[in-house]
């Protein structure tokens, strides 16, 4: 269908099962050696602690209290979906993916195009535009909390105030805009990259037989350049969308979920119902819901979206 | 080879055994010690406050003195209790000290997981009496000591004198809240950027909740009765909460709903705010000159009131042994050690006497050298503390001790949850009256919940 | 073919074509001095809260906030220096160890686990890449207090393996899926060509695919490592004073008492600088990494 017009001459060079004989039981097994040491690993360190989640989830338990556990059927996940504080947590989780995924990566592919052009110290640039990304988060967090966002310190107010703009309090005033401006500062180098990837990929020879044809640049790019990336911008899309996803160090070091609920999303929705309440009954309700619905958009996200498990052969 | 006959294992089907095999060797490597008391290594879990960040420079003379060795776990509050909860509740038993409030305290004795001091306190020359009494009661379960102060702290009212002066108003002794308000007015110049008076708005119940609790109780107001019915929306309540966020919303500081101790405390040692309602240790650093250009220009008033006869709160970050401990003794001999006078006097010899961690002991403020260089908020702080009653800070009787706090272990997470209301609020997103509805049904459900009511 | 069928070129001809466009590009000089002042007015906008943070790192403390923004200043090494003298070292070290012993972990489970997947695809292969990429989704808050648990009933809180293995699971997701679309872009020919009869599945792994997908792995290795070294919620939750990680080191300075910025400013620029100097070394794999794990 969207097969990009460009196939560069060793087109699909894959090499997958061409030997397709039929395997005994002998060699399924011998086939699937090398696959078990981390299939292993990561069942004993995901799934049974998440057992553990699912056992908890149906008993009713405070660490701050010493009563006994007792068995109470479905009554924590009653709780949780009855919480118009899990609704929101919910709502603000999609808000701010949502959010900083779109504008990271159009950021991210205007800079990439950007960054595909020759000029004077792209290199330099590139390095400096890169850096967010490797910044570790919790920093980068407390270094937007304490000297960007600061409605008296901050450089934010600052720079406005250059234009007779302000003072904002960024936190209160626009809390979720906050997050996802430091947000997408922090993502959009990482969605750079992986556009800067797929255009650097492109077929120089395509591009020069269109602008021969006398196509415009933006034609260019918008019938040629864009197909091409499409594949690079979902994947951009998906891996940016697991991991702002599970955004917590930000909520966590800047606003506390907070003002309100204005910020409050899943991870730290269920952080504060384990580690402030210590209610582990209902955190476990609620993170088996998270699991839960993540699996349905991971099976939404994976299969739709990416085409990844397309059939072949 | 074992190992190799081990590994083969593994691979084909037990994965627990992975996890074991890989990081036995380690495992045994960390769990050393336990012997005799010599070369002990004790694991301390601390708040990173400035006290504290003392206390580790100097434990290396404790250290050569008793062949202990401490390792300290420096994190912020929240966090802290986090950790040291989730250590004692699951019986992980990784620390021999930990760092706890007055809140924490009656709670965690009656969980049974916090060692009795009282037989500890008592021997040699401790002098467990010289221990403030209401620092002493607040850190008691059932008249036994459980945890030995390291500092002790009220709160009361910081105001620079010389802007006072120069808009020519004077600062009562005892301030009423309304005359607070009349001058957090006066003093709010808005093009200079100095605001009238900074209060914190940030949530976390440690946060917003301390000073406001205290107006509550002065107003008259309570957050339950002596039946655990939940008095948030009571007309008095209500009364307190609209005062504060009105103050802090026309006459406070940018950024209210974030602004915490440390937010106010910088505003204020860079002269961006003319007053400031808050703990008595805040003192301490304003008049550091290294780091305050407020230093010596500071004035201290009691706590202000409205309806009672005093206003502060109460508070000591304290020092406990968890029960899960296997090295009782050496942790107590740290603690004795970090508690003492002893200690109180190296600080003040090795590091300055306004360093000295206040409000634990009266002898502290019999030291001339203390009160020479820090009278000047010595006197007050001494002042605050001891005129806290910790059974009953407000109008009425309460079913539980303690100031800005509720001691029921549900606290932590409603005052979280009444506080984010009550800072959403000051932020203008929503009205006081809003706030404290949402506050109310969650202090109902919880009296009912932890089954304290009917 | 059995994989699908557009495929952007391989390492191999993107440097051919790199040369290509970069010649071609050369004809369009005039415009590219516009465009040299956009991309480096947004590098620099992107760049400037990092350099903030650096600047204030030499700062004292009553320099770090003030309005307006202290812009010159004699630099200090106070904040440094107090830092070095909080016992930086050990934080270091376990974060080197964290993050080291995790990447080798990560790549020597995910080159034959990706190999099971592609080039000798057990079956249901699809399942299992789903599973592995499902549990990267799982918030790591929904199962910290069962994990928090069972590392301590077998004596394994508070220790640099544990936390090793725990970011090595973190990763293998990512390391799998990327490593598998770096598999699946061999040239068949050429693996027939190099296989050797009866050679074991190691061997083949080891003297043949892994040379020829090295600079994938060396990518991959490192977007692992980048993970890694930043991780902050399971070195809290997990570690205190033996095996505490860089991260845990600087909630430490998160005071609730006193004026902090130049050092809470001095003690991230030591936390991130390890990986933002790697990064900036090694970006071109970080580019490769991406494109090679994009398109599969």
């Amino acid at each position: 269908m969207s097969a990009p017009p460009v196939v560069d001459g060793r087109a699909g060079g894959a090499a997958a099962p061409a030997r397709s004989t039929t395997p005994t039981a002998v060699e399924r097994l011998k086939r699937r050696i090398p696959l078990l040491p981390a299939l292993v690993l990561t069942i004993v360190l995901t799934q049974v602690p998440l057992l553990g989640t699912v056992y908890y989830s149906f008993h009713s338990r405070n660490l701050l209290r010493g009563d006994a556990i007792e068995f109470v059927w479905f009554a924590n996940y009653a709780d949780i979906l009855g919480d118009e504080h899990f609704r929101t947590a919910v709502l603000n989780t999609v808000v701010l993916t949502a959010s900083t995924v779109t504008l990271s990566i159009a950021l991210g592919v205007a800079l990439a195009v950007l960054l595909d052009k020759a000029f004077l110290g792209r290199s330099v640039v590139r390095t400096l535009l890169i850096t967010p990304f490797l910044v570790m988060p919790a920093v980068a967090a407390l270094l937007w909390k304490h000297a960007m966002f600061d409605p008296v310190y901050g450089l934010l107010n600052w720079f406005l105030s250059l234009v007779g703009v302000g003072p904002i309090d960024w936190i209160s005033e626009l809390p979720m805009f906050s997050i996802v401006l430091m947000m997408t500062w922090q993502w959009t180098p990482f969605m750079m990259l992986i556009v800067l990837a797929g255009l650097q990929s492109q077929s120089p020879e395509v591009l020069e037989a269109a602008k021969v044809d006398g196509a415009r640049a933006f034609a260019t790019f918008r019938r040629i350049t864009l197909p091409h990336l499409r594949r690079f911008i979902e994947l951009g899309i998906l891996l940016g969308s697991i991991f702002i996803v599970q955004t917590f160090d930000a909520i966590f070091l800047i606003t506390q979920g907070g003002p309100g609920q204005a910020t409050m999303n899943l991870p730290y929705f269920i952080y504060q119902r384990t580690f402030r309440a210590f209610e582990v009954g209902e955190s476990a309700a609620a993170g088996v819901i998270v699991v839960a619905g993540t699996i349905v958009i991971a099976i939404f996200a994976l299969r739709v979206i990416l085409n990844l498990f397309r059939e072949e052969g | 080879m074992q190992s190799r006959r081990r590994s083969t294992r593994l691979r084909t089907a037990y994965g627990v055994a992975l996890s074991a095999v890989v990081l036995a060797v380690p495992a045994c490597a960390g769990a050393g010690g336990g012997g005799g008391g010599s070369g002990e290594t004790i694991t301390i879990a601390t708040v990173g406050n400035p006290q504290m960040q003392d206390i580790e420079q100097l434990s290396s003379e404790f250290e050569s003195e008793h062949d202990i060795s401490v390792e300290f776990v420096t994190l912020p509050e929240n966090e802290l209790r986090d950790q040291v909860t989730q250590d004692i509740a699951t019986g992980a038993g990784q620390y021999d000290i930990v760092t706890i409030g007055t809140y924490e305290t009656p709670i965690w004795a009656e969980n049974e997981w916090i060692e009795p001091l009282d037989e500890y306190a008592s021997e040699d020359g401790y002098d467990v009496d010289d221990i403030l009494t209401p620092v002493r009661d607040a850190l008691s379960y059932e008249d036994t000591l459980y945890a030995a102060p390291f500092y002790g702290e009220s709160s009361f009212l910081m105001y620079r004198e010389d802007l006072l002066d120069e808009a020519g108003l004077t600062m009562p002794e005892q301030p009423t809240w309304e005359e607070v308000a009349e001058l957090a007015a006066e003093l709010d110049e808005e093009e200079s950027g100095t605001a009238g008076i900074c209060l914190r708005g940030l949530p976390g119940w440690g946060e917003v909740l301390a000073p406001l609790n205290t107006i509550i109780h002065t107003f008259g107001g309570r957050w339950y009765d002596e039946d655990w019915n939940a008095q948030l929306t009571s007309e008095e309540t209500t009364e307190a909460v609209q005062f504060y966020v009105d103050l802090v919303r026309e006459h406070g500081q940018p950024g209210a709903a974030n602004s915490g101790f440390t937010e106010c405390m910088t505003a204020v040692s860079q002269g961006d705010a003319a007053m400031w309602y808050d703990a008595t240790v805040g003192a301490s650093s304003l008049e550091d000159p290294n780091e305050s250009d407020a230093a010596g220009r500071m004035g201290y008033a009691q706590a202000p009131v409205q309806e009672t006869e005093h206003g502060g709160w109460l508070w000591a970050w304290s020092l406990a042994i968890p029960s899960t401990s296997e090295r009782k003794d050496a942790a107590w001999e740290f603690i004795s050690w970090a508690t003492s006078k002893e200690y109180i006097q190296l600080v003040g010899e090795e590091l300055g006497w306004t360093r000295v961690p206040p409000g634990s002991r009266a002898s502290t403020y019999e030291i001339p050298e203390y009160q020479e260089e820090a009278g000047e908020f010595a006197e007050p702080t001494l002042e605050a503390i001891e005129g806290v009653d910790v059974n009953q800070p407000g109008l009425h009787e309460q079913p539980w001790v303690g100031v800005q706090y509720i001691a029921i272990p549900e606290f932590q997470d409603l005052g979280t949850r009444v506080s984010q209301e009550i800072s959403a609020a000051i932020a203008g997103r929503q009205s006081v009256t809003e706030a404290l509805d949402k506050a109310q049904s969650y202090a109902e459900e919880t009296a009912e919940s932890g089954g304290y009511s009917g | 073919m059995l994989e699908t069928a557009p495929t952007p070129p391989a390492s191999g001809e993107a440097s051919h074509s790199e040369r290509a466009a970069a010649a071609r590009r050369r004809t369009r000089r005039p415009r590219s001095l516009g465009v040299a002042a956009l991309a480096w007015t947004v590098g620099l906008v992107f760049f400037f809260p990092v350099l903030w943070m650096f600047l204030t790192g030499f700062k004292h403390e009553s320099e770090a906030s003030t309005t307006p923004p202290t812009w010159l200043f004699v630099p200090t090494f106070d904040q440094f220096r107090a830092i070095l003298g909080r016992d930086f070292l050990p934080y270091f070290l376990n974060s080197l160890t964290a993050s080291v012993l995790s990447t080798v972990l990560v790549v020597v489970l995910a080159v034959p686990a990706a190999y099971a997947l592609s080039l000798a695809p057990v079956r249901r292969w699809k399942d299992a890449l789903f599973f592995f990429i499902s549990t990267r989704m799982m918030p790591p808050v929904a199962i910290i207090l069962p994990l928090y648990i069972i590392a301590n009933n077998i004596g394994l809180l508070d220790n640099v393996t544990m936390l090793s293995v725990v970011y090595t699971v973190m990763n293998l997701p990512i390391a799998v899926w990327m490593i598998r679309s770096f598999l699946v872009e061999l040239p068949a020919e050429v693996l027939e060509a190099s296989r050797v009869d009866g050679a074991s599945i190691g061997t083949e792994i080891r003297r043949i695919i892994l040379p020829m997908i090295a600079p994938g792995v060396a990518a991959t290795a490192l977007i692992c490592f980048i993970f890694a070294w930043n991780e902050f919620f399971f070195a809290v939750s997990l570690t205190s004073t033996k095996a505490a990680t860089v991260p845990v080191f600087l909630t430490g300075f998160i005071t609730a008492e006193g004026l902090f910025l130049a050092q809470l400013s001095a003690a991230s620029m030591m936390a991130a600088l390890p990986v933002i100097l790697a990064g900036w070394v090694a970006q071109k794999w970080l580019v490769r990494g991406l494109s090679l794990g994009a398109v599969k």
